[in-house]
């Protein structure tokens, strides 16, 4: 870590060593949360309390071989991230340290006490200007461009806190260490800056959530849709896909820039991302994924501390893009291991535990964290609009809504995505309960669906709710007198409701037709399943019998069509709802 | 090495198996020591954590007779290690790493730090290797690869053993490599070492075996330790030596109660059912070294087995397991009171990497598709078992009959093999017949 200019260094010595954390005696003077070195070989640590001359610290590496007399040294800066071209594609630990370049040597296990600058200092961009010698420039202004991956033009913008009138600027290849603007107050600025991960970055305006963010996943942009720059929970029990729900967003997902943060989850889960992403295109652009990809990982065996940091680290690089004028998807798996990393140095600091032993400032940490979840208006010019789309995991004990972090999220989160074992057990994925589910953003969504979709897909959809909610009414008699006792009507629900579940709830994601779901695919899908029932509806008015409706082959070609492309499935899609009506009029 | 010995008599306070001793200088967290008690015996410590001038020392074969005035305390200025060497194939260890089969102490090529370090995520390869366990609960429908952790959740008188044995004796690669098995036991009974003990002899896989056995009547701490050195005995001879290693570890359980001990008397606020509050994350420091690396041939893949305290998968241990392990394979009492061996319950098992080590590559194409519509009808399947409680089965559409007996007949053909071995292509087979039972449309996820 660099320090900053005027930071003071204080120097201590350890007094007491304790899991993650390790006591600094005779630091008088060191401030609040601000990092340090801890013991000889020099282990990152971050100050969270402190008493009279002694600090306590948080060490971001295992502590073990600490003895008690090493020293640790105060360098009066809190943790930050670097920021700056050469993010995209990189993958970092908890504490922003490149994972590839720490394999030194080919080892391939993470030695202790490393410390390797995130990005390359002596990697060459190629520098755009925008701006010219005497330009005054304030803070947030883009003063140039590189293109930093296929895909993404990286904006170099003026840090917050700086600015001035242009003395120099260069222009073509730059390095890390190069100066690239020169104020004419000889202050300076390079391609990378600092901040830190526990502050939000400055905005000029939050915006309101006005527009969908796009999955591509029939179950949440028709049922249950977040907004851009919102924020959606996937609480679930292991196994039932939460994993599956987030890299499934983080493939096929309508967005510029993706950061999956791997916050104290599988290690043989990141290696599918790693090995898959290169392959799989955006399909938008067709250009690989892991152009548009920053991956933050800390797997459930690095240490504790940094997986709790690794979140924060992962939301500060969402900020910075979304700053240049993108919309970043951040993916955090899972935010129940974060919090019980909290829990585990709380209680190490034998603070008064709340709930189920997590600190009683659960709520407010988990709340700092989703609020920096949003759309926004840039600061400096031109103007930009970003966002930051936040979609996290969380993994309750047993499968249990009612603890404390599900339902601390839930004061934040606009969008719920309860997953179901039922469901999973029958291999239903994504596992999304339609019962216990909700999302907020409809409602300001709709005249965006209503504008840009159709105009009864508002309606259709609450047509679609209204029909599962039927069928488990339904379902609750059948079970009691048996199918065949049921009212036609009745049946015909049932059998509307299984088409809309397997064929439109449930999705493939292994399946290529069926990954990604254009809005007119989900909009004439579900128009499809409306026609049948309707019509249906009236045919057995008209006399029909429930079997011959059952067992019709359009049935099972409603059960196919989410198999069908999304490109032609405007004139598939037409041609079986007119099917349906001749079919049923006949 | 210091030249002087350093010895205190120091010893302050006893709680359970921990001890509190003040004044040791440059002691190190994790480092080991020795404790010399009144009449000369010696015994084995670790000291856990430093608070200015107290260590909290855990010592491994209890503190039955330790005193505060004669007892000394000397640290031995090293981490805890395994002592490592090819030789370990066909040898049984204590706990601690100690020859308990009446042969000399191995001449170790090799000391290694029994915690490990953790594997560069960046420098994982992808487990994609499909094995082939001759089980067809398993193979076709919770698919196991290389570098898996696949944990058996088991209830008590379960037989989850014989499962385990089952796959350590039929598990096969593509390659036609065999595993080289490394089994480590926390808690067994006697009677279980002798069944573990005949299993691996009679199958002739003895020479390519390394146990380190921890009995019931061993003490507490050496539990901490047992799967520590399995695993850092796996590492080595999956990375360094190149084999591929299934760790068989059981049973979990006496392993966590374990760490319950050692919470409670270092007086800590403890977790859900008084677990500690850091057991997920100890857990994963076990769990999480199976996998393979990036250009190095060996795999270590690991199957915990964990018996669910009154069968319930929602205690903290299953649970945690869950949250870690990619996928569990879970017994049922209800198929094992049907006499259905092994009595894999179907639904709420899982691997979560099968996807990988599935498909046209590795199994046969479709393979996927089979696998989710074999569950996909089993479960309405048992829907329908539970309606005719109910309705009787007079009140069943025909439909629904022949769910049932196709229910019936995937858990007493599919699941109840026996003890027999099944190629992949008879489990699949085995499964396409089955479905036959059911008319055509109820096949949605069969493609073709």
């Amino acid at each position: 870590m660099s320090f900053e200019e005027g930071a003071t260094r204080i120097m201590g010595v350890i007094s007491a060593v304790s899991g993650p954390t390790v006591k600094a005696a005779g630091v008088r003077g060191v401030k609040m949360n601000t990092t340090a070195f801890v013991g000889n070989i020099g282990l990152l640590g971050e100050v969270i309390k402190l008493s009279g001359d002694e600090a306590t610290l948080q060490v971001y590496e295992d502590t073990s071989g600490l003895s008690l007399g090493e020293e640790v040294i105060c360098h009066g800066t809190p943790l930050t991230v670097m920021l700056g071209p050469g993010l995209i594609s990189n993958i970092f630990d908890g504490i922003q340290r490149p994972l590839e370049k720490m394999m030194v040597g080919d080892d391939p296990f993470i030695a202790r006490g490393l410390t390797i600058l995130p990005l390359d200092q002596n990697r060459v961009w190629e520098f755009t200007p925008v701006k010219a010698v005497g330009d005054k420039l304030a803070p947030g202004d883009v003063v140039g461009t590189i293109n930093e991956s296929q895909c993404i033009e990286h904006r170099v913008m003026v840090p917050p806190g700086k600015g001035g009138i242009i003395k120099d600027i260069t222009s073509g290849g730059v390095t890390g260490s190069d100066r690239v603007v020169v104020f004419t107050d000889e202050s300076s600025m390079g391609l990378y800056q600092r901040w830190p991960v526990r502050t939000p970055r400055p905005v000029k305006k939050r915006l309101p959530p006005t527009t969908p963010f796009i999955t591509g996943q029939r179950v949440f942009d028709t049922v249950l849709p977040v907004a851009e720059g919102g924020c959606a929970i996937v609480p679930g029990g292991f196994g039932t896909g939460k994993t599956m729900v987030e890299q499934a967003i983080a493939k096929f997902s309508r967005t510029d820039i993706v950061i999956y943060v791997g916050c104290g989850e599988r290690g043989n889960e990141i290696t599918d991302v790693l090995s898959e992403f290169p392959k799989l295109k955006d399909p938008e652009t067709g250009i690989s994924l892991s152009e548009r990809t920053i991956i933050v990982v800390n797997t459930s065996n690095m240490p504790v501390a940094a997986r709790e940091a690794s979140i924060f680290t992962g939301i500060t690089i969402a900020e910075y893009y979304r700053d240049m004028g993108y919309r970043v998807a951040l993916m955090a798996d899972s935010l129940s291991r974060w919090a019980e990393a909290l829990r585990e140095i709380s209680s190490r600091l034998e603070e008064m535990p709340g709930e189920e032993g997590f600190p009683p400032y659960l709520g407010t940490m988990i709340g700092s964290f989703y609020e920096r979840a949003g759309k926004v208006d840039s600061l400096g010019a031109p103007e930009r609009t970003g966002a930051v789309t936040v979609i996290a995991a969380i993994s309750p004990p047993g499968g249990d809504f009612s603890e404390p972090v599900t339902q601390a999220s839930l004061r934040f989160a606009g969008a719920l995505w309860a997953l179901d074992p039922d469901l999973a057990y029958r291999r239903h994925y994504p596992a999304v309960s339609w019962e216990v589910s909700y999302s907020l953003y409809y409602r300001t969504l709709t005249e965006w669906y209503e504008k840009e979709v159709a105009h009864d897909m508002v309606s259709l959809r609450n047509w679609l709710m209204a029909i599962l909610q039927r069928e488990s009414e339904v379902k609750e008699i059948s079970q009691i007198i048996g199918v065949d006792a049921l009212q036609e009507p009745d049946r015909l629900v049932l059998e509307t409701a299984q088409v809309a579940r397997e064929a439109f709830l449930r999705q493939s994601v292994f399946v290529k037709n069926d990954a990604f779901a254009t809005f007119e695919k989900q909009y004439l899908m579900l128009k499809a399943i409306h026609a049948f029932m309707i019509n249906a509806e009236a045919a057995l008015e008209g006399g029909k019998y429930i079997e011959e409706i059952v067992e019709c082959e359009l049935k099972g070609e409603l059960m196919r069509m989410q198999y069908e492309p999304s490109e032609g499935f405007t004139v598939k899609g037409k041609k079986l709802i007119a099917d349906i009506e001749r079919f049923f009029t006949v | 090495m210091d030249l002087i010995t350093r010895r205190y008599n120091t010893i302050e306070n006893i709680s359970g198996p921990i001890v509190f001793a003040s004044g040791l200088k440059s002691a190190i967290v994790g480092e080991m020591c020795s404790v010399t008690l009144r009449g000369g015996e010696l015994r084995s410590g670790q000291i856990l954590e430093l608070s200015g001038d107290m260590a909290v020392i855990q010592v491994l074969e209890g503190t039955d007779g330790i005193d505060v005035v004669s007892a000394s305390i000397e640290p031995s200025g090293e981490l805890a290690s395994a002592a490592l060497s090819e030789e370990i194939l066909g040898r049984t260890f204590n706990g601690m790493g100690t020859p308990i089969d009446d042969l000399p102490e191995i001449i170790p090529e090799k000391y290694a730090d029994i915690n490990g370090l953790p594997i560069n995520p960046a420098a994982r390869d992808r487990p994609n290797q499909f094995i082939q366990t001759g089980i067809s609960a398993v193979d076709g429908l919770n698919t196991l690869v290389r570098g898996q952790k696949l944990p058996i959740f088991s209830g008590a008188g379960l037989p989850a053993n014989e499962l385990a044995m089952q796959v350590v004796r039929q598990a096969k690669v593509a390659t036609g490599e065999e595993f080289c098995v490394v089994f480590g036991a926390m808690g067994i009974t006697s009677r279980e070492a002798f069944f573990f003990r005949e299993s691996l002899e009679s199958a002739g896989s003895m020479e390519r075996t390394v146990a380190y056995i921890n009995l019931a009547s061993d003490p507490i701490i050496e539990k901490l330790f047992t799967p520590r050195i399995a695993l850092t005995a796996a590492e080595y001879l999956a990375f360094e030596k190149g084999y591929q290693v299934m760790v068989v570890l059981t049973d979990m359980t006496s392993y966590c109660d374990a760490l319950r001990v050692i919470g409670s008397a270092r007086d800590e606020i403890p977790g859900r059912r008084s677990y500690p509050g850091y057991m997920y994350t100890d857990l994963a420091s076990i769990y999480e070294r199976a996998g393979r690396i990036k250009g190095l041939p060996g795999s270590v893949t690991i199957m915990p087995i964990i018996t669910m305290p009154e069968d319930d998968i929602t205690h903290p241990i299953p649970d945690l397991t869950g949250y870690i392990t990619e996928g569990q394979i879970v017994l049922g009492r209800g198929v094992h009171r049907k006499s259905v061996y092994p009595p894999i319950d179907v639904l709420p098992s899982l691997s979560r990497l099968m996807n990988n080590g599935i498909g046209a590559d590795n199994t046969r194409k479709g393979h996927k598709e089979l696998s989710d519509q074999l569950y996909a009808s089993y479960a309405k399947g048992c829907d329908v078992r539970r309606m005719v409680a109910i309705v009787g089965e007079e009140g069943l559409s025909e439909l629904d009959s022949k769910l049932m007996r196709f229910a019936e007949s995937f858990e007493s053909e599919f699941i109840g093999q026996g003890d027999v071995e099944r190629s992949i292509k008879e489990t699949l087979d085995l499964g396409l017949k089955l479905l036959q039972i059911l008319p055509k449309s109820e096949l949605t996820r069969l493609h073709n």
